[in-house]
């Protein structure tokens, strides 16, 4: 009889004990669906076939768009990945499988501390380092942002290689494989997709960066000639604009929040789904 | 036991020549020796942390790849010390399959990359060689009926003792003269267990095996040979018949009546 009282009494207390981690975890996240409506609701009227295809109008003057944002952070954004994203894997690959090597220490230490540096401390680096010299252009831009993505895809590339049990790299050592055939060719394809997945979260990462930007690439009121010059981007074009105190482009930059959030949305839910698809079982690990 | 004394003298394969092994400041092995006889099935068995996987990795010098892990002493496989200067261990592991603990199929590959893969490294290229090795792997493994139908589905789809095969088969592939296997059936299950112990004995004709058990039973039935450690020694090794009924050793007695 006492038995079961007390059986009864765990029972409960843990059913109520899971029901506050609950609301208290739905507490945590309210924030974030706050944001996401609030800027649904003030940006997604700003959007329109102008608002793609048109550079700002000035102040007071109907239509116009963020073309030229998007455009300038489309290609920064690109440049910065395929230039870091060889870089990024392969310091990752050096993190993980080299974990013995006396550089190793050091560099993982780097890692970490570049991966917490304040983006705005790498945006004044690449501006005393090239801006003084050669002006705000995209290259300036680019650079600071593959400078912040090369740590950030080295890291998930660490992570997602350590994931893979020791013994698989041991049988392909056993087939006669030198150890950088088998991180090229058994590792490496296969964790290609949470690899790939790992970039482009960190793509994400960097699309929404703007103090880096402010230093380098500065920012355009039409679209730039070349990459020498300085180069519009979606975030410095929401951070001007909502300070600018007109209505109309405060309605624009929250247009461009609004898809600067649904980018990052979309990336993340189709990650997260090719994860999903993709990911290798490891299933008989015990 | 069809093993005939003196008819003729046995073909050595690998002679280990006082082999010693350390992890870091931890001896693992002490002073081995042992001759490996072609052709014959070799069990080690053991009670945990007595040094057989660690012996076996020494074969194929898989041990000199765990940080901190070295050894002294010779192993000498047809007739060269796989351990001479300069030796590249990566010809010398083309030579000798392994097959682990838990099957390890490589993620993401397919049923018939997973047993190409060791010959499409070494160069192989050409796509009907590659055809032929790798139904003639999977068929040695007796896996090719269950799989012909869908090669081309990941390795890792396949279940437990299917897998453990496609490694078996893997291993084939490259043809090598020596298998090493490191207690190949402990994580399947009995049925698994059987088609495994059934696939040695059929595989002893073309490739030297020497295996990893835990299990008594399975050395008595598999094996043609014991080697018994102990702390990281050798304690004896016998013929497998003899080591049953008349150990050589009381601490082989103690071990096969259950006194550990
Ligand atoms: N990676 C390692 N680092 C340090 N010590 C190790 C390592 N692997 C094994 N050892 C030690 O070496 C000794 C022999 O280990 P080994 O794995 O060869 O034993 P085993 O006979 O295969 O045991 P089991 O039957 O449990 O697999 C043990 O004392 C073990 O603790
Ligand atoms: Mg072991």
């Amino acid at each position: 009889m006492r038995d079961s009282f007390y059986y009864f009494f765990r029972k409960t207390y843990n059913k109520i004990m899971l029901l506050l981690i609950f609301l208290l975890s739905l507490l945590a996240t309210l924030p974030f669906f706050y944001i996401a409506y609030f800027v649904f609701q003030k940006g997604f009227s700003a959007i329109n076939w102008d608002f793609f295809t048109k550079i700002p109008s000035g102040p007071g003057i109907a239509g116009g768009g963020l073309a030229n944002g998007i455009l300038g952070s489309a290609v920064m954004v690109g440049m910065a990945c395929l230039a870091g994203l060889p870089w990024g894997v392969f310091l990752g690959v050096f993190l993980s499988e080299y974990r013995f090597h006396p550089l190793s220490k050091l560099l993982r230490f780097v890692v970490d501390l570049s991966v917490s540096t304040p983006s705005i401390v790498i945006g004044i680096f690449i501006y005393s380092l090239l801006v003084s010299f050669f002006g705000f252009s995209a290259y300036a831009g680019a650079m600071a942002l593959m400078l912040i993505l090369i740590p950030i895809i080295g890291k998930s590339a660490e992570e997602i290689l350590k994931m893979v049990p020791n013994h698989i790299r041991e049988a392909g050592l056993a087939l006669g494989l030198p150890r950088w055939k088998v991180i090229l060719q058994i590792l490496i394809p296969g964790t290609v997709a949470m690899l790939f997945s790992g970039v482009i979260l960190s793509i994400a990462r960097i699309a929404g960066e703007t103090a880096p930007l402010l230093f380098t690439s500065l920012g355009n009121q039409f679209f730039s000639k070349s990459l020498n010059e300085p180069t519009a981007s979606l975030p410095v074009q929401i951070y001007e604009f909502s300070k600018s105190g007109f209505p109309d482009l405060e309605a624009m930059a929250w247009g461009g929040a609004f898809l600067l959030i649904s980018f990052v949305f979309f990336i993340n839910f189709s990650t997260r789904l090719l994860i999903f698809i993709r990911k290798p079982s490891y299933k008989n690990e015990f | 036991m069809s093993f005939k004394k003196g008819k003729m003298k046995q073909k050595t394969l690998i002679e280990v020549k006082a082999l010693s092994a350390w992890f870091k400041k931890s001896q693992a092995l002490s002073n081995i020796n042992l001759l490996i006889e072609k052709n014959k099935v070799t069990a080690i068995i053991g009670p945990s942390g007595c040094g057989k996987s660690t012996f076996i990795r020494c074969l194929n010098r898989l041990h000199e790849e765990v940080e901190g892990a070295y050894l002294k002493g010779e192993v000498i496989l047809e007739g060269k010390n796989i351990y001479d200067l300069g030796s590249d261990p990566v010809l010398i592991r083309r030579n000798i399959g392994m097959v682990f603990q838990k099957p390890n199929p490589f993620p993401g590959m397919s049923i018939y990359d997973n047993v190409a893969i060791g010959l499409k490294l070494s160069g192989i290229k050409k796509r009907s060689l590659l055809d032929e090795r790798v139904e003639r792997s999977l068929r040695n493994a007796a896996l090719w009926k269950e799989v012909k139908d869908h090669l081309s589905r990941s390795g890792q789809s396949l279940s437990g003792g299917q897998q453990q095969r496609l490694c078996i088969a893997r291993a084939l592939a490259v043809n090598p003269s020596v298998m090493l296997m490191d207690e190949p059936t402990s994580a399947l299950e009995p049925i698994s267990t059987a088609w495994i112990e059934e696939l040695i004995q059929k595989l002893k004709n073309q490739v030297t095996v020497v295996f990893v058990t835990h299990n008594m039973q399975q050395a008595a039935r598999v094996s043609d040979r014991i080697a018994f450690f102990l702390n990281g020694e050798l304690v004896e090794f016998n013929k497998t018949s003899w080591f049953f009924t008349k150990p050589k050793h009381s601490k082989s007695e103690d071990y096969i009546t259950g006194r550990f």
